[in-house]
Parts: structure tokens; C-alpha cells; sequence
């Protein structure tokens, strides 16, 4: 089952992780350096993310490199945006509907 | 960063239209003034023959096979798009003061009325000031692929549209 980024991004861990990440990427210990949690807990952030492709994974040498997806967070903004849209072309006929009742009344 | 997007312009007749998305709270956030009497705004969102006329944005229609406006009520509508292809919706009333605010449940359906679960939880709050009336909804999605889903269906609708009008349009011009 495909993840649920809505669910990735309603962790407070995880929006921390995202925003750390988004500068550089980093491996699960230096992301987990900055947490009051073990490193067993990041990982598992870390495998949620990875799922809902936020994220994406580097091996360099022997260390794994975090590092987030730039298109899929793109993605969100942009059905959010569309959604913004049709609210606006509703809310034009919506307009227009009322200024025709209210000169249907006078 | 990445909690709040937040957007409000004024129209060209300067009514108020602000929309906000709280992806922490899973919650979309619409603010919009109309130039109209409260009692007037309150049947457009309340009363299915007004609410088929303005929700489904051009070129999508509306219809509604029935509706009870009461607490524990129901309307059952589709969304249609150009080529006629329907998308059943069902919304449950939950709480509602008359000419201030009114709360439903809502999730698609299929045709016979059986819900997909979840659907978003819709809140609506009315208030006039000197015969403008602002209305605050907000709406609370337990997951955003279902937001991908009813775009999808708009985009579809849209798209479709468009593409009747190419072929209309490539007619014409062969006359």
C-alpha cells in the first residue's frame, strides 16, 4: 500500500527531518544527533519517508545519505494550488448567482 | 516552512478571499466576503437547487437526487462532467444553527448511495457586516491522495472540455 504523504508530514519528527534535510543531505546518524529520540525512532521516520518518496536514499562510500525530494514536495504545493483555484472559480459563480437573486427581488 | 501557505488577495470589487492550508492539521482554510445579504449567502450554501448552480465550476454540472437539510440529514448529488460521466458524493449534516453555522460529513459514493470512506469534515461559519457576509469554512481531510483524487476528477472534467472545444474549434475552421 502506497503511503500517505498527508500522514508524513503530520509528524512533528518528521517535519523536522524534512527541514534538516532540506539544506543538506545527511546520514541517519548525523540526522538523529539532533533529536531526543534513538536512532532505532529516526529510522523508522526515515523508512516512512522514504515510502512516500519525500525522500531519497545515497549511498556514498560506506555511509547512506538522506536527502529530500524537491519534485514530490512541489507536487503537494501544486494540487493545493489547483484546489485554491477551482475554490475561486466557484466563489466567481457564486457571485454572479447572488447579484442575479438580488436583482430578481428589487 | 512548510505548515502554513497562506494567499489572500482582494478581488477586483475588493471582497475578502483568503485560503490557507495547515498540512500539519490536514486542514484547508477558505475565507471569502460576498456582496449580499446573510439570510441570501446562507440558502446558497444550504439549498441543493442554489448549491448545483455554483459548485461545480465550468464546465462540470451538478445534480441532486435528494436532500434533507437537518441534523443527521442527507444530500446525495453528483458531480458531472461534460461527457456525462457522474461522480457520486454524499454529504451528512452533523450540526447545524440556523444563519451561523452548519458542520456534514462528506464522502464520494457510488451510485447506490454506498459511501467510500473517509471523507472530510466540512465547518461553516456565517456573519454580516454592513450587508457584506463573510463565510469561514474549513476542511479537515484525513488523507491528501483523497485531495489528489477530487482534482484528478476536476482535471479530468477539464481536460476533457477542452479538448471537445479543439475538435469544434478545428471544424469551424474547415468551413
Amino acid at each position: 500500500m502506497r503511503r500517505d504523504i498527508f500522514q508524513a508530514i503530520a509528524d512533528p519528527t518528521r517535519r523536522a527531518i524534512i527541514a534538516l534535510i532540506a539544506l543538506q543531505a545527511m546520514t541517519p546518524n548525523a540526522i538523529a544527533e539532533n533529536f531526543n529520540t534513538t536512532r532505532q525512532a529516526v529510522s523508522k521516520h526515515l523508512r516512512i519517508l522514504t515510502e512516500c518518496e519525500l525522500v531519497k536514499q545515497e549511498q556514498q562510500g560506506r555511509e547512506i545519505y538522506y536527502s529530500l525530494e524537491i519534485e514530490k514536495m512541489k507536487e503537494i504545493d501544486n494540487w493545493l494550488s489547483q484546489y485554491r483555484k477551482i475554490w475561486e472559480t466557484r466563489f466567481n459563480q457564486l457571485d454572479n448567482i447572488l447579484s442575479t437573486i438580488k436583482k430578481q427581488k428589487k | 516552512m512548510m505548515n502554513t501557505e497562506k494567499t489572500a488577495e482582494a478581488g477586483s470589487n475588493s471582497l475578502l478571499f483568503d485560503f490557507t492550508v495547515d498540512k500539519a492539521a490536514k486542514t484547508v482554510n477558505i475565507t471569502r466576503e460576498f456582496d449580499a445579504e446573510l439570510s441570501l449567502v446562507w440558502d446558497a450554501f444550504t439549498q441543493s437547487e442554489l448549491l448545483d448552480q455554483w459548485l461545480p465550476p465550468k464546465p462540470m454540472t451538478a445534480k441532486t437526487k435528494y436532500q434533507d437539510f437537518k441534523v443527521g440529514g442527507k444530500r446525495f448529488y453528483a458531480m458531472i462532467t461534460p461527457e456525462g460521466q457522474e461522480r457520486w458524493a454524499i454529504q451528512t449534516y452533523t450540526s447545524i444553527t440556523p444563519k451561523t453555522n452548519f458542520k456534514m460529513y462528506n464522502a464520494f459514493a457510488d451510485k447506490d448511495e454506498n459511501p467510500e470512506l473517509p471523507g472530510s469534515e466540512w465547518d461553516h461559519h456565517f456573519s454580516e457586516h454592513n450587508g457584506t457576509t463573510k463565510v469561514y469554512i474549513s476542511i479537515y481531510n484525513e488523507s491528501l491522495e483523497r485531495l489528489e483524487r477530487i482534482l484528478d476528477g476536476f482535471t479530468k472534467g477539464m481536460k476533457m472540455s477542452l479538448s471537445n472545444l479543439e475538435e469544434l474549434l478545428a471544424k469551424l475552421s474547415h468551413k
